[in-house]
């Protein structure tokens, strides 16, 4: 049904928008802001907004008194990892769930997605003991398993729903022209399905990089990454919100340019299947 | 060669059988239609033959071979769904080409037979465009193009015109029918448009829960219909059913008179009735008629020029040697 549009109204809409976007973006405005100024600067009042003298200061002190890189290779292995690690043993999962569906196939999706209602820290003390006896305690390996695990549902769910789409009759159809089922998936079910999975990649990236209890608790300094950065620079004593600030700023400005650069994909992941 | 022999191919889904033991011989060559409502269980018949759905019993042969365990790509046929399924991300030329490729046919053999396809289809100038930058008849087109360079030993159609708008169904319909002529390769077509079986079988098969209730040529189903479901559902407008005292005089439960063979007069006949509504078609006009104490509504078909309306008494007289009979059960009686 059309809905006639003013000029008012689109204004309102306009300016409405931009609030709530600015609303949610000003704390990470915020703290890129707080990371330039100096740690007096950092907690002035009344808060200096622009005014204040520009500096790069907070920087150069937490590379010098942190290795960055070592941090933001552990964040890329374990989120990418994971991701992979994921994809690999969601895609057949998906699979068998969209195109040979049993009676049980709702359920067991269902069950999946009740996982992630469980608190985490429910399962800390199992995990963390396991962790102990299989000696994964900070390693990559084990935060790569933790965080597959604990995204895997939702990589389940939104390939299902992207296979979902995918009509059974093409599927039929290559299946009458003769391809073998290794083929109807090299020819037809990825290529159809690379923007489903390009999604679910990206999403799962970000998820995990962000990701803070099972970081925090599972390593120590070995295989900590860019969470456990930012952590070691909240102390309950001295000044340091500006050097808190620049750390932020270093650990979300990957997962920032990547989200940035990936926006059109990631909405169109995110919003699949709600509209034919 | 195309000859499909289906020996008591029976189908269940869970506890309903939905289709009971069925046999059936499809000649090479043929044109057969597979027509009935929807429900009938025409599309899981076809689907059973291509090897889609598995039977639950029975034997399905293909040239005189046992196909019923082969795999769909096993049986050399080919199919036309009703959504084209084509494959949004192939160009036209990638799609025609896909089962000659899967066939692991040498480049050059795949060229020239894309290209004879889309030469027979129209399709020569779109074989670089994508199925979302064509027509409904143009994908069309190219699902039976794909369906065409295969060289199949017979075609199966699922409902693929119904898609389609009316102008171009019956535009498609001819040039599925000159194909056939053109190929001679035996064709299975699905549909629930009783026009489109008429007009283009050879052989029509009326199908009703699953159960054949006739077997023939159109003209044949249209003349001597074996019972009232295959009376009512060929031949368009439907057949008048009449019971009582007046299919009494004639020895039958029920009589069934198709509405052009019905002549009608404003001054007199045998039936007399009230005109409801006329409908003019230019070239025919239909009147539906109530009020004769037969039946509800009887439908008769006169000239484009009849002009009787609303309210107008109408005389109505059968052709009695166009007239069907039919028992209590709905059988024909001869």
């Amino acid at each position: 049904m059309a809905r006639s549009v003013t000029t008012r109204g689109k204004a309102i809409n306009t300016v409405l928008a931009w609030a709530v976007g600015l609303l949610i973006f000003f704390p990470i405005l915020w703290t890129i802001l707080t990371s330039f100024k100096t740690e007096g600067q950092a907690i002035a009042s009344p808060p200096i907004f622009l005014n204040f003298d520009w500096t790069l200061e907070n920087y150069a002190v937490v590379q010098e008194r942190s290795d960055y890189l070592k941090y933001l290779t552990n964040s890329i292995v374990i989120s990418v990892g994971s991701t992979f690690l994921g994809l690999l043993v969601a895609i057949p999962a998906a699979w068998s769930m969209a195109f040979v569906p049993s009676k049980r196939t709702k359920d067991i999706l269902m069950w999946m997605l009740s996982t992630k209602m469980l608190p985490a820290v429910g399962v800390l003390y199992p995990i963390y003991l396991l962790f102990i006896k299989l000696g994964l305690l900070d390693s990559r390996a084990g935060l790569v398993v933790v965080l597959m695990l604990i995204n895997l549902p939702i990589i389940v769910w939104m390939l299902y729903t992207y296979f979902k789409e995918i009509p059974g009759e093409i599927l039929e159809a290559c299946r009458m022209d003769g391809a073998s089922l290794k083929e109807e998936i090299i020819h037809i079910l990825t290529p159809m399905a690379v923007p489903g999975i390009a999604s679910t990649l990206l999403l799962n990236i970000i998820l995990a990089w962000n990701e803070a209890f099972w970081t925090l608790n599972l390593t120590a300094a070995k295989a900590a990454p860019l969470t456990a950065f930012i952590a070691s620079y909240s102390s309950p004593e001295g000044l340091f919100y500006a050097k808190l600030s620049a750390a932020s700023t270093m650990a979300i400005a990957p997962i920032l340019i990547m989200g940035w650069f990936s926006q059109k994909q990631l909405v169109r992941g995110l919003t699949f299947g709600a509209v034919k | 060669m195309g000859r499909i022999t289906l020996d008591k191919v029976t189908k269940r889904f869970g506890d309903v059988e939905v289709i009971p033991p069925l046999d059936l011989t499809i000649d090479d060559g043929e044109f057969v239609v597979f027509v009935g409502p929807s429900g009938c269980g025409k599309s899981t018949l076809l689907r059973l033959i291509a090897g889609l759905e598995d039977v639950s019993g029975g034997q399905i042969r293909i040239d005189g071979k046992d196909a019923t365990a082969l795999a769909p790509a096993q049986r050399g046929l080919a199919m036309v769904f009703q959504s084209y399924a084509l494959y949004p991300h192939m160009t036209v030329r990638k799609n025609i080409a896909f089962p000659l490729k899967m066939a692991k046919l040498d480049q050059a053999e795949i060229d020239k037979r894309v290209n004879a396809a889309a030469n027979v289809l129209n399709l020569t100038n779109y074989l670089e465009r994508r199925p979302g930058q064509l027509s409904g008849g143009q994908r069309q087109r190219v699902a039976i193009g794909r369906a065409i360079v295969r060289e199949p030993s017979a075609f199966l159609f699922d409902e693929p015109l119904s898609n389609l708008d009316a102008a171009l169904r019956v535009g498609m319909r001819l040039e599925i029918s000159e194909l056939h002529e053109r190929l001679k390769t035996t064709m299975i077509y699905v549909t629930h448009d009783q026009v489109e079986a008429m007009t283009m079988a050879d052989k029509i098969v009326v199908l009703q829960a699953g159960v054949i209730e006739q077997v023939g040529s159109p003209l044949d189903l249209y003349r001597a219909p074996r019972n009232k479901f295959v009376a009512g559902f060929i031949g368009s407008p439907k057949m008048n059913f009449i019971e009582g005292a007046e299919a009494a005089k004639y020895n039958a439960h029920t009589i069934g008179i198709r509405p052009e063979h019905i002549a009608a007069s404003a001054t007199e006949g045998t039936w007399k009735g009230t005109v409801v509504v006329s409908e003019h078609l230019g070239s025919d006009t239909f009147l539906h008629v109530h009020g004769t104490g037969l039946a509800d509504t009887m439908t008769v078909r006169v000239g484009g020029e009849f002009d009787l309306h609303h309210g107008d008494t109408v005389y109505l007289t059968p052709e009695l040697d166009k007239l069907h009979r039919f028992d209590a059960k709905g059988l024909r009686i001869e």
